[in-house]
């Protein structure tokens, strides 16, 4: 087990450094600093001497991999990808193009988008898996083929319709919670109330389709014919046997996302106004601050990667069938 | 009228597609075992309901990829070789022009509600009184083109509404009853009986194919068609938005935006996901290895940040040489393609895992070893033992992946990564809904009608995946498909 897990951590180690190097290739080789401070500056204002300058404030004049004009060590650490790429396994972000500490910022904003994400995750697993298993327990029914309808028709419909109708009608045609905003400690409940039931009702297509997948799959087993033969109710075998089994491949499906719900939802938090991770890379997007939108991308890859290493840890927590030692 | 051809990259992309899709279709109809499943699909009443929706759109997005630049009128005299427009339009453009009268293009100065006469908002004009003095007056201005044929609007709008809505139901009823004798007499021609019969049984539901929910289908089409072509050369059927756009021309130009999202996304996952995923089954490895861990590096990167940052970087790209295109269509154009070409590179990594499982499983059955054991080469195993037996995955995740893509431009154009602003598209109009919304009174209007077609065609796109998907899983063998799960009696 711990060999498995050392194994696994190396292996996490691994990506992430190619993340680095794509982020980097992303961001410094296929356009130089040059090309981003000419667009940056706008047409009217590119010299060569306005562009040196935007390139020295940000520490973009120094060679990319290796820097021949210095001895020793630091031909490799006095370039931009020791300093801006590297250093970001050291948490070392570097300051936005408004100035701010960007690891600074990422610290006081994952709170609010925790705030909104782990409500959403909790109630919209709960109520997905309890809709699944009521549909299982219907299944070939006019009530299950009516909420096959209606969750193909949730699947297709943009999320962002579902935000901009929750907040016409919750906010302003019956003016039951603020439109957005974001307030702290138990004030942010009336602020936090409607994009939670949005992000839970935006799920239940996609995610109650899954569920009853495999819920039905499960039903169609040997054990559970061995159950009902038995002379159990339908009850005690979709409880008993069909929910235990079925939840096995349901959480180590969902284990992955968990650390991710740090980053927040683009969508959610920006239509909202939350001032959470999800507005902020948004913002960044917009105004095009390259270096925020690099460190979100390596933040949010450290989150899945962390997320991969628990779901392994889970598979043998949760299934005793899996050896991980041979 | 003269005119210059424009090949954009989208457009030729797009055809060749449906040529290999026609390709698809020769070769499977000519083969049993792959006839078997699409013969399934076609006996699925949602699946060729929604087939029918798609294929509407489809002809929509097909003419609106059919560009050219018409020609300037020379100056007469002038000796000069023809001289053609920069603005590049598609044959839809013309369509709607002819059907449409005026109404298509930007008739209006701003905003005006569906049907209306008059505008929005008021505004102040000058009348000049009976004593000839002026006067400064703010009233609702008639709209220039939206119901211009009314003499006296108030009174006659109403009538005019309803006569022209029957004129065109009624001219939509005969046209798909047309339609339905030829296709029933074409389809079911051989069938022994008289048309009545044949009728009788598909409005029963008696056919093979489920022909009364194609035609059902076909005439919520025509009907909403026979509307828009008598409502919509008079009137403006959507309303118009913020500079006077007619909205429902609006709606009909973002379905190619989004078909070319949804279809040629797919042209550029495809051949990465097959190619890399089988190469990693089969090979195993340091091979498998190494692409195991590129799809894991890939999909560990939030997928809307590596999106957004790559779009960030076309961008940058496209500023910094200008002189690559000729119009600004071609440059929103290649926008466009770099979007799907970015979006395909993202999501090639769930088929690759799917085809490296499915090879995994394939290479150790009998009849690969037997084929290895007879000294097939380990190309020819890979073309003719192992892609034919994972086409039906290839297909599944294809079609299932069209509506996702369809939904994902919409988030990306409202993050600001989507599509140039000069195009239209499903997210664009939503994004510019969003201000609309706040007004007071509300502008719902282009909300509504990109919520109506974006619905229509992504709920298609996922009834016909799901018909296809229950048609090509063999884990619904043919008799699983007969042998249901036990129903649930009262508990």
């Amino acid at each position: 087990m711990t060999a498995y897990l050392i194994r696994r951590l190396f292996y996490a180690v691994l990506i992430l450094i190619g993340v680095n190097l794509i982020t980097f290739w992303l961001f410094f080789k296929v356009n130089t600093p040059d090309d981003i401070a000419r667009m940056q500056l706008g047409a009217k204002r590119v010299t060569p001497d306005a562009i040196a300058k935007w390139k020295a404030e940000r520490g973009y004049d120094k060679p990319l991999l290796y820097n021949g004009a210095m001895e020793g060590a630091k031909r490799f650490t006095d370039t931009i990808y020791f300093e801006k790429s590297a250093a970001m396994f050291a948490l070392e972000f570097g300051r936005a193009d408004d100035g701010r500490d960007i690891w600074h910022e990422i610290r006081t904003r994952a709170g609010p988008s925790l705030a909104v994400q782990l409500p959403v995750f909790i109630v919209g697993l709960g109520l997905n898996i309890s809709f699944a298993l009521l549909l299982a327990l219907f299944r070939a029914t006019r009530f299950d083929f009516a909420s096959q309808v209606f969750l193909v028709a949730m699947m297709s419909i943009s999320s962002l319709f579902f935000i901009i109708a929750g907040q016409y009608v919750f906010s302003k045609l019956w003016h039951l919670v603020p439109i957005s905003g974001y307030a702290d400690g138990l004030d942010s409940f009336k602020f936090l109330v409607l994009p939670v039931g949005i992000g839970v009702f935006t799920s239940l297509g996609g995610a109650t389709r899954l569920y009853r997948t495999i819920f039905l799959e499960e039903m169609g087993r040997d054990y559970v014919r061995t159950a009902r033969a038995k002379g159990m109710s339908e009850l005690t075998v979709l409880f008993r046997h069909v929910l235990k089994n079925g939840m096995i491949p349901i959480l180590t499906g969902v284990v992955v996302v968990i650390p991710g719900l740090f980053i927040g939802s683009l969508l959610t938090e920006s239509f909202f106004g939350i001032p959470g991770l999800g507005s902020y890379t948004i913002e960044a997007i917009q105004s095009q601050d390259f270096g925020v939108v690099r460190s979100m991308v390596f933040i949010g890859s450290v989150l899945y990667i962390i997320g991969l290493v628990l779901t392994d840890i889970s598979y043998t927590l949760v299934d005793p069938r899996v050896r991980l030692d041979g | 009228m003269n005119f210059l051809p424009v090949f954009l990259w989208t457009d030729l992309l797009l055809f060749l597609l449906l040529a290999v899709c026609a390709g698809y279709a020769r070769h499977a109809a000519r083969h049993a075992h792959l006839r078997a499943p699409w013969v399934r699909v076609r006996q699925s009443g949602a699946g060729m309901a929604s087939a029918t929706v798609l294929t509407a759109f489809t002809l929509i997005g097909v003419l609106d990829s059919l560009h050219f630049r018409p020609a300037l009128d020379a100056k007469p005299g002038a000796a000069t070789a023809v001289q053609y427009s920069v603005e590049v339009r598609s044959v839809l453009d013309i369509a709607l022009q002819a059907v449409l009268g005026p109404l298509s293009g930007k008739s209006e100065k701003t905003y005006s509600a569906p049907l209306a006469t008059h505008g929005f908002s008021r505004e102040a004009r000058e009348i000049s009184d009976s004593a000839g003095t002026l006067r400064t007056v703010r009233d609702y201005p008639r709209l220039v083109n939206g119901g211009a044929h009314l003499a006296d609007p108030l009174r006659d709008r109403n009538a005019d509404i309803a006569v022209h809505a029957a004129r065109g139901l009624a001219f939509a009823c005969i046209t798909w009853l047309a339609l339905a004798f030829v296709i029933l007499a074409v389809a079911e021609g051989g069938a022994d009986g008289g048309v009545g019969q044949t009728w009788r049984a598909v409005w029963q539901g008696r056919t093979a194919r489920p022909w009364r929910a194609i035609l059902l289908t076909l005439l919520a089409i025509c009907l909403i068609a026979g509307l828009a072509a008598t409502l919509g050369s008079r009137y403006h059927l959507l309303g118009t938005d913020k500079v006077g756009q007619d909205v429902l021309t609006l709606a009909l130009k973002s379905v190619r935006t989004a078909l070319i999202i949804g279809t040629l996304t797919t042209l550029v996952m495809l051949p990465l996901g097959v190619l890399l995923g089988i190469a990693a089954g089969y090979f195993g490895g340091w091979l498998d290895d190494l692409i195991q861990y590129v799809y894991t590096t890939l999909n560990s990167i939030p997928g809307v940040l590596l999106i957004a940052a790559s779009v960030l970087m076309m961008q940058v790209t496209i500023d910094a040489n200008p002189a690559w295109f000729q119009t600004a269509v071609e440059r929103a154009d290649f926008r466009l393609l770099s979007l799907c070409v970015i979006l395909g590179v993202m999501s090639w990594t769930g088929l690759c895992r799917l085809m490296r499982g499915e090879t995994l499983k394939l290479r150790e059955l009998e009849y690969v070893l037997a084929a290895r054991a007879f000294g097939v080469s380990r190309l020819a195993i890979i073309v003719r033992h192992i892609l034919p037996n994972v086409m039906h995955l290839v297909i599944i995740s294809a079609v299932m992946d069209f509506s996702g893509m369809v939904l994902t431009e919409a988030v990306l154009s409202y993050v600001g990564v989507g599509v140039d602003p000069s195009m239209t598209s499903f997210g664009s109009m939503i994004n510019a809904a969003r201000l609309e919304m706040s007004r007071e009174p509300m502008v719902w209007w282009s909300l509504a009608a990109a919520f109506f077609f974006m619905l229509s065609l992504v709920l298609a796109a996922n009834l016909f995946a799901d018909a296809v998907r229950d048609a090509f899983d063999p884990r619904l063998s043919a008799q699983g498909r007969r042998r249901r799960l036990p129903t649930q009696a009262a508990t």
